[in-house]
């Protein structure tokens, strides 16, 4: 078996018994990086000297933990502390954290090794990760199609087995949307699950880190290290988390929004409805649940979300870290050019949209509106969620489209997160494992939790995944050496 | 307020934004957002059928409010690593432009 076929926890394992060494790993997915980045685009940076020395403290036993050797990718937008974080934004071409993200020293205190920085839309902001001011992330099962985003990269380095674990964020679909897009496993926990501590704020009161892996179980792995309170951030939260899969759903309750679906393509609820009858087969019951407001989500997200933007970008002004516009003869003209060229296009439009929303005269009729739907929401799932256990549903309206198909009109684009926005409206974690593929390209059946409930989330999830095999296949890209 | 209903903002409007949020804009990008803008906050409009009469807004996701922590002192980052991305700097300090003269 080739090394980049074990599981992260399989990996783990092998490491920990000393069958394989944490360095030959490491140099293993190194070696792949090299060898088929150049095509994918996954990773902004890599760090081989970095993630070797990483490796070799492990292999001397001066770092030992749960994740031990354990080779990890981590989307440019958490602070690693003496490497670059960008956030696929040229504001922050040359930023170098002087502090580590809460998940990612997390993550190293378990002796993860970290192997690079994953592409992303700038600032998080995107649903195909064209968006970033540096590079295209290419689908690995079609690289003329887009692996989904913002997450687009951690998503495209796990499908091609370049990272057999990575970190992504998701404020409306992020992790979600490219998981199910890319055909892996992808965990958008509970808000306040994962401390958002060193993860730089796109929209505050909806981003939340989480893993994205090859399986439930990785994802459960990776939540078990990531879960906890942390000091610094003070909407994270400490609701106990018990770790521990089991792999059944019998007698589980699986709700399904049905008058929400009925817009949904033939393939696409054809491969959903097999999802949902792989668990019946296991033993769970599927019942009818209203979700009334849901057709909402996305309007009241594209007002939330650009309103908190506009507030958390507020300090890239070149004053104190990132790109300066040196020509300016007055510090208002500064702050103004330093914005005009730092920023790209989508990012300048969600400023300005939140701004807009946000000004005198506009703030009751959009954000509070938006506020008091949130509201609704919440309480919409509440009463779904006295029917039944959990939630299921598609992640995506289609496949993988092609690079460059949905990027000039943007109204477009965000439609792509019509089945995941509100989740992070109301909190909720939603996992996402891969389903049926449709015309050859993955898509994901998401299942949706009360808060806190992960490890319910995550025993369906492996659940389903011991009864198919989608969740094993992945692409073959090439080798150009 | 009521409701607001926009299919294009003006370029008075947009230019209001942009200074707002401190955005040089070009005259391209002034059409561009004239017309995007008034897309969305089209889109948008349909949140007015949802009936939110006296119904609270959601400013806390979990309702955890006024988290507090102990008054203790803590070591900062030190000067040398807060201003090491500094553009510019100047005696330990982050050096700007002129703010007096401007609009």
């Amino acid at each position: 078996m080739r090394i980049e076929d074990l599981s992260a926890s399989e990996l783990v394992d092998s490491i920990a018994a000393r069958q394989v060494s944490a360095l030959e790993v490491t140099d293993h997915f190194l070696g792949r990086i090299e060898a088929l980045d150049k095509e994918l685009g996954a990773f902004l940076s890599v760090f081989p000297d970095f993630a070797r020395e990483q490796a070799r403290r492990v292999d001397a036993g001066q770092v030992t933990g749960r994740l031990a050797g354990l080779p990890v990718a981590i989307k440019d937008n958490m602070c690693t502390v003496g490497q670059k974080t960008t956030c696929g934004s040229r504001i922050l071409e040359n930023f170098v954290p002087p502090y580590e993200a809460t998940a990612v020293a997390r993550l190293r205190a378990q002796g993860a090794v970290l192997l690079g920085k994953t592409n992303l839309d700038e600032f998080a902001m995107g649903s195909s990760t064209e968006n970033s001011a540096y590079q295209v992330t290419r689908n690995p099962w079609d690289p003329s199609r887009v692996p989904g985003g913002s997450s687009g990269g951690s998503a495209a380095a796990v499908a091609a087995r370049m990272a057999p674990l990575a970190l992504g964020s998701d404020t409306g679909g992020s992790i979600r949307q490219p998981a199910a897009l890319c055909g892996v496993t992808g965990l958008k926990p509970t808000y306040g699950r994962v401390s958002r501590y060193g993860l730089v704020a796109f929209a505050s009161s909806l981003d939340q880190i989480g893993p994205l892996a090859r399986s439930a179980q990785d994802c459960a792995l990776a939540l078990d290290v990531l879960a906890g309170l942390d000091p610094r951030d003070t909407t994270s939260s400490d609701a106990p988390y018990v770790s521990g899969l089991q792999a059944d759903v019998r007698g589980l309750k699986l709700g399904v929004p049905r008058s929400f679906l009925s817009d949904l393509a033939p393939d696409m609820a054809r491969v959903f409805e097999e999802a949902c009858q792989v668990l019946v087969g296991l033993g769970a019951t599927l019942v009818d649940v209203q979700l009334p407001n849901l057709s909402g989500a996305l309007a009241a997200y594209y007002i939330v979300a650009p309103a908190e933007a506009s507030s958390n970008l507020a300090r890239y002004d070149g004053t104190r870290y990132g790109f300066r516009a040196a020509d300016a003869p007055d510090v208002l003209t500064m702050f103004k050019r330093t914005r005009a060229r730092g920023f790209g296009a989508e990012v300048k439009r969600r400023i300005m949209i939140g701004t807009y929303v946000l000004s005198a005269g506009y703030y009751d009729a959009y954000y509070l509106k938006a506020q008091k739907v949130r509201t609704v929401l919440s309480r919409d799932f509440a009463a779904a969620f006295e029917q039944c256990d959990l939630i299921l549903m598609p992640t995506t309206p289609s496949t993988a489209f092609k690079i460059g198909e949905k990027s000039s009109d943007p109204l477009e684009m965000y439609l792509s997160d019509i089945y995941t926005v509100a989740l992070n409206l109301a909190g909720l974690p939603g996992l996402v494992v891969p389903s049926a593929p449709v015309g050859g390209l993955p898509t994901g059946l998401q299942i949706i939790g009360r808060a806190f409930d992960e490890p319910r989330l995550l025993s369906c999830g492996h659940a389903f995944q011991t009864a198919t095999d989608f969740h094993q296949r992945h692409p073959e890209p090439s080798y150009q050496s | 307020m009521g409701r607001v209903f926009v299919k294009e903002l003006t370029p008075q409007e947009v230019d209001h934004v942009a200074h707002l949020a401190r955005l040089e804009i070009t005259p391209a990008e002034r059409e561009a957002f004239s017309r995007q803008l008034g897309e969305i906050l089209t889109y948008v409009e349909q949140l007015s059928a949802i009936d939110t009469e006296g119904v609270e807004p959601l400013l806390s996701v979990f309702g955890r409010a006024d988290v507090l922590r102990e008054d203790q002192a803590h070591i900062p980052l030190g000067v040398e690593r807060v201003l090491q991305n500094a553009p510019l700097q100047e005696n330990d300090q982050f050096r700007i432009p002129q703010i007096l003269g401007d609009t």
